[in-house]
């Protein structure tokens, strides 16, 4: 059908894979793909390197994975999140990245043969310093303050939802319906995914927003703004990273492993921090870019792996929604 | 509808009438195919592929119990209040009426992430109402919880309401407010005998077509509930799909989901009366209800606090927006672009479908039409991430479903939309057929013919009005696109997301304006088309 309706862009997409080249066809999600994500710098990188052809496919990668299965034309995923990575791997779908994990600079150990991840970050509170003179240092101290006004995701829908909930499961386990009634609130609302979220609060709808301690970095970088700043928790943040992995069923298996060995270079890691706005996973602090190594970063990080995720989940979402609803 | 019938039945039916009505037996049964592949066969495929249903937890419960009381609560109060706002824009003549007219429209076809954001701004925390009540010394005003979700939906659906209703007042042929003034008839009177039929015919229809809009509400309700206690039926289902990765209970879900629709459908076809007054010559409307002073001053203030309310959020998001426009990427245009294509697409086919579903229901009898009848409305309790789901599960062994993500965005929408097409055409069709069906009849005009030079001037006003809303619709539809669509095919609320993920809140702020302005152009050139000359 758009073949029929832009046979223009069509015939343009044709003329640029020429017959012999081969094509590494990569699924990610619909952002990456996009002008404004990380995947148009990334591809111009590797076909500069490859002598070959990159072409993302995008949509929602867990569902086309479980739903496409073995069908799905494509030599290697990039863009999962590590809550989504233990379903990827159920999917049976996925062969080893082959790459030499030593080179990763991550907070935690990242023993992974099947999925690589290519940046990081860590789910932080962000407020305008403009608004907010003193931001709090801890949970504890967030849910004695009743100044504040909060807006998150929901965990049923939202990654970021997900990841505030397993950080607070991890600090206060049983205890966290009591964190959550608090925090209920603080809250003015709760949004579906994080793009309303930080609208709302960039619209001056609350005082804070659960975004990324990387958030800032953006404002900084993009509009000259340094009034965006991510509390720092003393108590340890939640980590989270994206993650990229080669199919079995790989028509190119050879240039997936090549595109793998490419997220782990210098030029592709170096890249990665303004184009994906959040952490290289395999330089060392010293090495980010300006903005993002000035920030300031939490010490500790806290982190479950898929497995004690999933164990935890359940009942952690009684714990939220009994504390939330009371 | 009685005379078809009888004409249908009658032992020397001439030729041309039974062949006609085949024909709109055949293309109706085309179009409830595809409903059913839509709405059933997309709910089947995703049980299919979850091995069966899975049982609900008493957290499913509440969602449902929320979803019916916010669903009722809106609905109720959308219709209550929609009454007197159309029947002052009814009575009144005033120079910028249609422009008016059409821009009350405008926030039922807003994309939800825009109408969120337009609305808080207004009510929010730190809106221009915190702001005025807080000047004046005032405590501020907390707009999340039921009542936030309430407002929300009767913003979004109040505008639909108030469109229904207004038609209805102008199909009351002016004839009868001739003869009512002529027998002296007092506001009483005339509300009794000429008003309240004709609501009493559209209300309980248009209150379960918002009822069900309500019901499948997900983002707009849970960020203006203020969180998890304002969970629906539809962030259940997006919950089993996303969270618990359990495809039986989002299955299980959406079929509930379908069994309210089929409850409140019932009911609102228990209430409906239709009206039993004769037809009118199609004569200009002349209003000979206007009242008095009192009268004038009361519609005055209805129409302004009804402008004040739909419009305030608007011009927020085109004042955010203005100073983005001209800075916005090539990639919004060109999305922007291709959106038009599907809007128009989706257009033509759902009026295509409407008109066959409404002869088809018209020449069939009793239950047969009224199972043809609540197909076509099912869509609206159907779940976007369902549907999406199902289709793909669907296409995936026959074809690649990426390669028609535009025209299945185009069919999904057409079907989507059809529910608010057959409510506006099915009426009008009807109305045709009683006032004008023997005279064609006796003028041995059938089929092509009697669609041509009977029915559809007649249906002029309905069918423009639906087009305008299918378009709309369809131009801020994200729905099922999101599974389906490649890079390059992205549509204009798409690239609106993908600048928000992007923290391009500047960008994404012109990009909402174009989509808001496109869509309302969109609406505005058939809702105008349709209206004619005639002042509505």
């Amino acid at each position: 059908m758009r073949v029929l309706i832009f046979p223009a862009m069509a015939a343009i997409g044709l003329s640029a894979a020429q017959a012999d080249m081969p094509v590494l066809t990569v699924l990610a999600p619909d952002y990456f793909g996009s002008s404004w994500g990380p995947g148009p710098a990334i591809k111009d990188g590797f076909e500069a390197r490859c002598g070959c052809t990159l072409d993302y496919r995008t949509g929602d990668v867990l569902p086309r994975l479980t739903l496409e299965g073995a069908r799905l034309q494509a030599d290697a995923v990039i863009g999962l999140n590590t809550d989504m990575t233990l379903r990827a791997r159920e999917t049976g779908l996925f062969a080893p990245h082959g790459q030499d994990l030593g080179a990763l600079e991550l907070p935690i150990d990242w023993q992974d043969e099947v999925f690589l991840p290519f940046n990081w970050g860590y789910t932080a509170w962000v407020y305008d310093t403009t608004r907010l003179d003193e931001a709090p240092r801890n949970f504890e101290e967030l849910r004695a303050r009743d100044d504040i006004t909060l807006i998150w995701q929901d965990p049923r829908s939202s990654g970021s939802g997900l990841a505030l909930m397993l950080w607070v499961d991890q600090i206060y386990g049983e205890a966290a319906e009591e964190l959550w009634a608090d925090l209920s609130a603080r809250t003015v609302t709760v949004t579906a995914g994080w793009s309303e979220s930080y609208g709302l609060f960039t619209d001056g709808e609350a005082d804070m927003v659960l975004s990324y301690t990387t958030s800032p970095a953006y404002h900084i970088v993009a509009e000259e703004d340094e009034t965006k700043a991510a509390a720092i928790f003393d108590e340890g943040h939640y980590f989270m990273a994206e993650v990229a992995g080669v199919l079995a069923g790989a028509a190119e298996p050879g240039l997936a492993q090549e595109f793998m060995a490419y997220i782990l270079s210098q030029e592709f890691q170096e890249m990665i921090a303004y184009a994906n706005w959040s952490y290289p996973s395999a330089l060392p602090r010293e090495d980010w870019p300006e903005a993002m190594r000035d920030l300031p970063l939490p010490e500790t990080a806290l982190f479950l792996d898929e497995k004690e995720a999933e164990a935890r989940r359940g009942a952690a979402l009684e714990h939220w929604r009994a504390g939330m609803t009371r | 509808m009685h005379h078809a019938r009888s004409l249908a039945r009658a032992p020397r039916v001439p030729e041309p009438a039974r062949v006609a009505r085949w024909a709109a037996l055949a293309a109706g049964g085309v179009v409830a195919l595809w409903l059913l592949v839509l709405n059933f066969g997309a709910l089947g495929a995703v049980a299919w592929r979850a091995a069966g249903l899975s049982a609900l937890g008493p957290a499913d419960w509440a969602a449902l119990r929320f979803t019916v009381v916010q669903a009722l609560w809106s609905a109720g109060l959308s219709l209550l209040l929609a009454i007197p706002v159309a029947r002052a824009l009814a009575r009144r003549r005033f120079p910028g009426r249609n422009v008016l007219i059409t821009l009350l429209g405008a926030p039922f076809i807003l994309p939800t992430l825009v109408a969120v954001l337009g609305l808080l701004a207004v009510f929010g925390r730190s809106g221009l109402v915190n702001q005025g009540l807080e000047a004046l010394g005032f405590a501020r005003f907390n707009i999340y919880g039921l009542h936030g979700v309430v407002l929300a939906h009767v913003f979004y659906n109040l505008p639909l309401a108030t469109r229904i209703l207004l038609q209805g007042w102008g199909a009351i042929p002016s004839e009868r407010f001739r003869l009512a003034a002529s027998l002296g008839f007092g506001p009483g009177a005339q509300f009794r005998q000429l008003e309240w039929p004709m609501l009493r015919e559209l209300a309980p229809g248009a209150f379960l077509v918002i009822f069900l809009i309500c019901l499948t509400s997900f983002s707009v309700a849970l960020t203006l509930g203020g969180g998890p206690r304002a969970t629906t039926v539809e962030l259940a289902i997006y919950q089993a799909f996303r969270f618990d990765h359990d495809m039986g209970r989002a299955a299980a879900l959406a079929l509930m989901q379908f069994g309210l629709c089929a409850l409140a459908a019932m009911f609102a076809w228990r209430l409906t009366l239709p009206s039993s007054l004769g037809g009118g010559l199609d004569r200009p409307v002349e209003r000979f209800d206007r009242g008095g002073w009192g009268g004038r001053a009361l519609d005055g203030s209805v129409i302004v606090l009804a402008a004040l309310f739909l419009l305030t959020p608007l011009a927020m998001i085109a004042a955010r927006g203005l100073p983005h426009v001209a800075g916005l990427p090539v990639e919004v245009w060109q999305a922007a672009g291709r959106s038009l294509i599907v809007a128009l697409g989706a257009t033509a086919l759902s009026m295509a479908f409407a008109l066959a579903l409404a002869h088809a229901i018209l020449a069939l009898r009793g239950a047969g039409a009224a199972a043809l009848e609540g197909l076509g409305l099912a869509a609206l309790a159907a779940s976007p991430l369902v549907i999406g789901t199902g289709l793909f599960v669907l296409m995936l062994p026959v074809v690649n479903p990426r390669d028609w993500a535009l025209v299945v965005t185009m069919l999904v929408n057409a079907g989507m939309a059809l529910p608010f097409a057959l409510r506006l055409i099915l009426p009008g069709l009807r109305e045709v057929v009683a006032t004008q069906g023997r005279l064609a009849a006796s003028l041995g005009l059938h089929g092509r013919a009697r669609l041509m030079i009977v029915t559809l001037p007649r249906l002029r006003r309905p069918l423009g009005f639906a087009a305008g809303l299918t378009a709309a619709l369809s131009m801020g539809d994200l729905g099922v696109i999101m599974l389906f669509a490649e890079r390059e095919g992205a549509t204009l609320p798409m690239q609106l997301y993908r600048l928000m993920t992007a923290y391009r809140q500047d960008d994404a702020a012109g990009a909402a304006l174009v989509l808001l302005g496109t869509s309302l152009a969109l609406f505005w050139g058939f809702d105008r088309w349709g209206r004619g000359r005639a002042a509505a």
